[in-house]
């Protein structure tokens, strides 16, 4: 029997899901490997059962709590995909200001009504099986993984610097054209695409494990950032740390 | 006089989350809105104290599916905050890379939103089998926008080469060159999506309204516009958007609920459609009249048939777009930047309608003020004027049938939710 997958979503901008459904090209394949049976975003249909839960977003109100708990219980596999819902992302941006004040900043005193909560990635609420990263998620990793698990392989997921990348496309490195980039410290997969197309990485992707942090602040340094803007280069995607919970 | 409880929690083929929530009892609407029930993200908590070449790469997370329009409306404001001058081969291919978004975005909602509700399936999953020719041709309409997307920004959701002043990274001209074979050869896709649009039927209802879009003299108004015109209020200057744009916080949306001075309005392909009639190509013309669609058009069910116009509209913009490029001669441009204070605001006519971003920065080039006005945010309140005039027209239908009208109402406008609730209000002391 194919695997019947389901994809939710929480606080986001659905573009991790959208970046699945741009696989265009591949697309009736993928969907002969899997029996695709919940997307809010693109179907009416509705399912009590799935095997595969593919979650993108970020948990931030109660409603999400207990919706990702539900699904955690029905899924066997639950996919976190995309940097809000593996690293919370953009989203734990908003962690640095209280709840009281960012609901103030945004609708002023009508603003109580609201449920929000400090952003998180899923696995801070629920056990995750696998995370795909990105902001976006890239679609031909997400391909290989989906073959990955449909055959039930365990997918191998890079855990190398996106430099690796960058250097095998013989692309200018982007510090030469003094301009910033995370690439030293940041996990490779999505093929370097943001220095390819002339960008700095940001680290949607998020760290390597045992980065070597200090060397790469050091080379921002060396090309004249602030200390103020290092770390905000650091924090755009990676800004969320447990502290956020207290 | 029946009693009707509608109760759509979490409508589906719509980006975000919204229901509908209704209550007729003896045949009098009790209770009728448009809930948006979207997790708020709090976006200006991310910009404030964000650096100028930031903004865009932040604002266009706020959407997957229009967030080249949240590059190009960030832009243009950050531009007009920081007094930088775009080159026409910028313009250009700034516009490429929206022509292809729009196009990726109308085809989404034409073919995997709208047409199962015509074809009288719950998604485009049954057409696999039903209809294998017509979900083939989707996906190479749609592969084919993205490509373009992929090929001028590095990648459709969250583009990677639009940055303040110039493009970090040209394309090649026969990439382009390749790409315009392909919008060519895509002329006859866009005919067989005019016939099969043709067989289908859409509910009749009317409902007078004011239409808002961007106008520019010189062309039919997407990346850019010149003013901003509404077919009640006249024009508006741009930098005073809030003259047009007036805002509120109702308490069953997590989105505000936007107004003019006169009332509720409507944004997108079916305004801009309705205003800047006159600056379409006789080809895009052409399929609206052999789809029925004329200005000055009340119905907001036709805003697909006005999407499927800006699809021809796209397709030969984008020919002509890379044609003039590569006449040019494609060549690496300066990135520098002179960062000082100023505050700006820029706009452009996205997939959804008129989108504004405002930015004020300092003269280290931090974002210390922002504002964003979204085009599902300006529609929720129309929406909601619409159901109100078109329950009382379907009250002998059956529950089912009243709910499938609602929704298909809602899909028409092709909200946007979770862009809608990441309308910025922020006034600072
Ligand atoms: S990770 Fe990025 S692309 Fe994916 S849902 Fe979050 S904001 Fe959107
Ligand atoms: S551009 Fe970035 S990823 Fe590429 S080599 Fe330089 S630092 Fe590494
Ligand atoms: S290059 Fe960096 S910012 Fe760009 S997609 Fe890859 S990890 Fe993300």
């Amino acid at each position: 029997m194919k695997p019947r997958v389901a994809m939710f979503a929480f606080t986001c901008c659905e573009g991790c899901g959208l970046a699945v459904i741009e696989c265009e090209n591949e697309l009736l394949d993928v969907l002969n490997l899997i029996d695709l049976v919940e997307w809010r975003e693109g179907l009416s249909e509705k399912a009590e059962e799935y095997d595969i839960a593919l979650v993108e977003g970020s948990i931030s109100t109660h409603a999400d709590e207990k919706k990702i708990k539900e699904i955690r219980e029905k899924a066997k596999v639950l996919v976190a995909i995309g940097a809000c819902a593996t690293t919370g992302g953009l989203n734990a941006l908003k962690n640095r200001y209280g709840m009281h004040e960012v609901k103030q900043m945004v609708y002023g005193k009508a603003g109580e009504q609201f449920d929000t909560i400090p952003a998180r990635p899923l696995r801070a609420v629920v056990p995750v099986d696998l995370e795909l990263h990105g902001c976006p998620i890239d679609r031909t990793e997400f391909l290989r993984v989906v073959r990955d698990v449909a055959l039930g392989k365990t997918p191998k997921l890079p855990d190398y610097p996106l430099c690796v990348e960058c250097k095998k496309k013989e692309n200018v490195c982007v510090f030469f054209r003094g301009m910033t980039c995370m690439g030293p410290v940041v996990r490779a997969g999505c093929g370097a695409i943001c220095p390819t197309f002339g960008d700095g990485c940001e680290g949607c992707r998020g760290l390597v494990s045992n980065p070597n942090e200090n060397a790469h602040k050091e080379t921002l340094a060396e090309h004249g950032l602030t200390v103020t803007e290092v770390l905000q280069h650091f924090d755009m995607f990676n800004s969320y740390t447990e502290d956020h919970l207290a | 006089m029946k009693d009707v409880k509608i109760n759509v929690h979490d409508i589906t083929r719509v980006e975000g989350h919204g229901n509908i929530v209704l209550d007729v009892q003896a045949g009098e609407i009790k209770e009728l809105k448009l809930e948006i029930s979207e997790s708020p993200r709090f976006y200006e908590a991310f910009l404030l104290g964000r650096k100028w070449y930031e903004a865009a790469h932040i604002t266009c997370r706020i959407c997957g599916i229009c967030s080249i329009g949240h590059t190009s409306a960030s832009l243009q404001a950050m531009e007009n905050a920081l007094g930088v001058e775009i080159s026409e081969q910028t313009l250009l291919l700034r516009k490429l890379a929206f022509a292809g978004e729009t196009l990726q975005s109308h085809y989404l909602h034409a073919f995997y939103l709208v047409a199962p509700d015509l074809l009288g399936v719950p998604s485009v999953l049954p057409l696999v089998k039903t209809h294998p020719d017509v979900v083939k041709m989707a996906l190479r309409l749609k592969r084919l926008a993205n490509d373009i997307c992929c090929t001028v920004a590095g990648r459709h959701i969250h583009p990677c080469a639009m940055k303040v002043k110039a493009f970090p990274k040209v394309p090649k001209a026969e990439d382009l060159l390749a790409l315009k074979q392909r919008l060519l050869d895509s002329v006859p896709d866009l005919h067989s999506t005019v016939d099969l649009l043709k067989t289908l039927q859409l509910p009749a209802f009317e409902r007078e309204m004011e239409f808002v879009a961007l106008h520019h003299p010189d062309e039919y108004a997407l990346y850019r516009g010149a003013v901003i015109r509404s077919t009640v209020n006249g024009d508006t200057p741009i930098p005073d958007y809030k003259q047009q744009v007036r805002e509120k916080v109702v308490p069953h949306s997590h989105a505000k609920h936007v107004s003019s001075a006169t009332g509720p309005y409507m944004v997108g392909a079916l305004a801009r459609f309705n205003i800047n009639y006159d600056q379409l190509r006789p080809e895009s013309k052409e399929v609206a009249e052999a789809l029925g669609l004329q200005p000055v058009c009340y119905n907001p069910y036709m805003n697909t048939i006005a999407q499927v116009v800006e699809c021809v509209e796209c397709t030969l913009d984008g020919v002509e777009f890379i044609d003039r490029l590569v006449d040019m001669g494609l060549h690496d441009e300066d990135m520098t930047v002179e960062v000082k204070a100023g505050r700006g605001v820029g706009a452009s006519d996205v997939p959804r309608g008129t989108l504004f971003h405002e930015y004020a920065v300092d003269d280290e080039g931090t974002i210390v003020d922002c504002n964003l006005i979204i085009p599902t945010g300006q529609n929720l309140n129309n929406i909601e004027h619409d159901m109100h005039a078109l329950v009382p027209q379907i009250m002998d239908k059956t529950e089912e049938e009243i709910a499938l009208h609602l929704e298909m109402l809602v899909r028409a406008y092709d909200p946007c939710i979770s862009c809608a609730t990441h309308l910025l209000k922020v006034e600072f002391v």
